[in-house]
């Protein structure tokens, strides 16, 4: 078994912070009381989460009441998109998203079009962007609400959302992100990015699994989507999570504590790996490569093998990451994301996500960069797929496959 | 999702026996392709007296069960005569290495079929099998579906009992696939298999793909594209893009 592991899939989820660990667990023991009980354990925890949803609120620019806990950022979404559209008046049946939306979006809408609404999936360009353009054409007056992502889960593309919420905002339709991944890591603030509603949680900055939120700015009506006692505002029955609220607060401070400063950390980390690793013959970087690409992330393609096994062998080697390919996900079929961009479904399976945290370090990206090259050549010296014949590419036949061949 | 590999299936993937490819070979085959995201190819020397394959190499594109089967195939096959090979079972595979997840059954299927369509070559080339001019009959059309898998289920769609029926009119083929409860969102994907599998056929120009949901309306997906003339001219074994 390797010696140390090197975590690099921080945009599946985040180690907790012992800090935050410990700012939660008073409110498993001591002050276990339900907010909704008027006696003092009660008011306790009502206190704990009011404080919670303030300085929650005020890093996204929100008022406190604007903000709705719910058990995750895929609640969030649904919450949004499913609350947004039954509020909607009747003749409102049309909503907005894109192509390169997490499942979360995806599949609401999905159910929205079961039930008689139509939905229109944007395309995006090669590095992930919607246009502003294209959303004003896709516009039509039935729209009622266009859901875009912030920032992209696998190829980290980090929209201007401020260009998308004027178009919203002028013809009068509710402007929905999923922020899931971008909070706490790119500036978001939804009174100057016009956003009506956005999705955020607590595991993907170092806080517990379990708990997200919804910000629904003031006046936007949406319904709620389960039933059951009037918590959070009305909108979101069920006992709160206290100690996860505790806990999503406090990440959150200490995230915003430095943010600047961990944002750049994680961007040097970031390109010291993808400069390191496009130095890897048939290699390409997936997304942009400037300040619009979240400080998290890096989406390789190497060509000609296969992502799962890539996935494998760097676990083996003490290297977490995570794949784009059909054969790493429980179904077998490549990312939408990765197809939406126009890549080829070969190359698709052969994609690697990388993702950072602020504990990762520039000594782990030179180490996993050395286990990468490993992987990548082991696999490459037996595989079947043969530049020029199973894809049109360059250097048809003439690249490594040829060399390995002589040598067998 | 984690998927859940055994000891065997770990072994054979990080220790894969008979990894390349055999010098002067008396045959060689390669079945999947790289769209689907998993391929393998393999080479065979086979002695012509005693029908035994002496020697047998595997290259492999594909995912970690991809690599371990076709490891376990050439294991199992070496030393056996081609006769007993060509009555191999994909399950004898998956069974030897400790059992597959479900979705990944797929996998010894593919490396099954790889080693008994090399052994169909030496077959040609020695005399002893004629090169299958492939009929476009509803029969032949079913075995080449029987290669496409329900991306849910990992099985594939002809033993799911999903192609509903197929017609032939001249070099068009027309098919109905139900989706029965599979998630729709898996309609696109098997559409573009179930095309890709039949345009390899050479005696078919143009594909009619209908996929219906399980109340038989026809899913909104396949509306615009159902259509799509053949363009390429691929030969072999899915050996064409997408």
């Amino acid at each position: 078994m390797p010696e140390r592991l090197i975590y690099f899939d921080n945009n599946d989820t985040t180690p907790m912070l012992e800090p935050v660990l410990q700012a939660m667990l008073p409110y498993y023991t001591e002050h276990y009381g339900n907010p909704a009980s008027l006696h003092q354990l009660g008011l306790e925890a009502e206190e704990a989460v009011s404080q919670a949803r303030t300085t929650i609120a005020g890093f996204l620019g929100a008022k406190p009441e604007e903000l709705i806990f719910t058990g995750s950022a895929t609640e969030a979404n649904n919450l949004a998109i499913l609350g947004a559209a039954y509020a909607a008046p009747d003749h409102k049946r049309h909503l907005i998203t894109s192509k390169i939306e997490h499942s979360a979006v995806l599949n609401p809408m999905k159910r929205l079009e079961k039930e008689g609404f139509r939905v229109t999936y944007l395309d995006v360009d090669g590095q992930g962007f919607v246009s502003p353009d294209n959303l004003k054409k896709a516009m039509t007056p039935e729209t009622l609400l266009v859901s875009i992502v912030h920032g992209n889960h696998e190829i980290g593309t980090v929209q201007d959302l401020k260009d998308l919420g004027a178009v919203c905002r002028e013809r009068g339709v509710l402007f929905h992100t999923d922020a899931a991944q971008s909070f706490s890591k790119v500036p978001l603030n939804v009174v100057e990015d016009l956003v009506d509603l956005a999705s955020i949680n607590a595991h993907k900055m170092h806080g517990p699994k379990g708990v997200g939120a919804l910000y629904v700015r003031s006046g936007v009506r949406i319904r709620k989507i389960l039933e059951g006692a009037p918590q959070e505002n009305n909108m979101r029955p069920g006992t709160e999570n206290v100690p996860a609220i505790v806990g999503f607060a406090e990440a959150a401070r200490i995230a915003f504590a430095n943010l600047a400063a961990d944002a750049r950390h994680m961007a040097t980390i970031r390109d010291r790996l993808i400069d390191q690793l496009l130095e890897i013959p048939h290699s390409h970087l997936n997304g942009p490569r400037d300040h619009r690409r979240l400080p998290s992330n890096a989406d390789i393609t190497f060509k000609y093998i296969e992502g799962e096994a890539i996935l494998m062998h760097l676990s083996m080697r003490g290297v977490c990451v995570s794949s784009g390919s059909a054969c790493s996900s429980k179904s077998l079929t490549p990312s939408n994301v990765l197809t939406a961009i126009g890549l080829k479904h070969e190359d698709a399976h052969g994609s690697i996500r990388f993702s950072f945290s602020k504990l990762n370090t520039a000594e782990e990206v030179d180490i996993a960069a050395q286990k990468v090259r490993e992987v990548v050549e082991l696999l490459r010296s037996m595989t079947a797929f043969v530049p020029g014949i199973h894809s049109e590419t360059e250097g048809a036949g003439e690249g490594f496959y040829k060399k390995k061949k002589d040598e067998f | 999702m984690a998927i859940k590999y055994t000891q065997a299936v770990i072994e054979h993937f990080t220790h894969p026996q008979n990894v390349g490819e055999l010098e002067n070979p008396d045959a060689s085959a390669t079945e999947g392709s790289p769209a689907c995201g998993d391929m393998v190819t393999f080479t065979i020397k086979v002695n012509p007296d005693t029908h035994v394959i002496e020697d047998v190499k595997f290259r492999s594109y594909g995912c970690a069960s991809n690599i371990a089967t076709a490891s376990m195939a050439t294991v199992l096959s070496k030393g056996k005569t081609i006769e007993e090979v060509k009555n191999f079972h994909p399950k004898v595979i998956a069974e030897k290495l400790g059992g597959l997840p479900a979705i990944k059954m797929h996998c010894s299927v593919l490396a099954v079929n790889g080693l008994k369509a090399a052994i169909k070559q030496w077959e040609i080339a020695h005399g002893l099998a004629e090169e299958e001019e492939i009929v476009c009959n509803e029969q032949t059309i079913r075995q080449l579906l029987k290669g496409v898998i329900n991306p849910e289920t990992g099985r594939s769609i002809v033993s799911m009992g999903m192609v509903n029926y197929i017609q032939i009119d001249g070099g068009r083929v027309f098919v109905e696939i139900n989706m029965q409860d599979t998630d729709e969102m898996y309609a696109e994907n098997i559409r573009e298999e179930v095309e890709e599998k039949l345009q390899s056929m050479k005696c078919i120009q143009q594909v009619i793909v209908r996929i219906l949901d399980r109340n038989k309306f026809e899913l909104k997906e396949t509306n615009d594209a159902a259509v799509k003339e053949k363009s390429v001219e691929p030969s072999g074994n899915g050996a064409g893009g997408i």
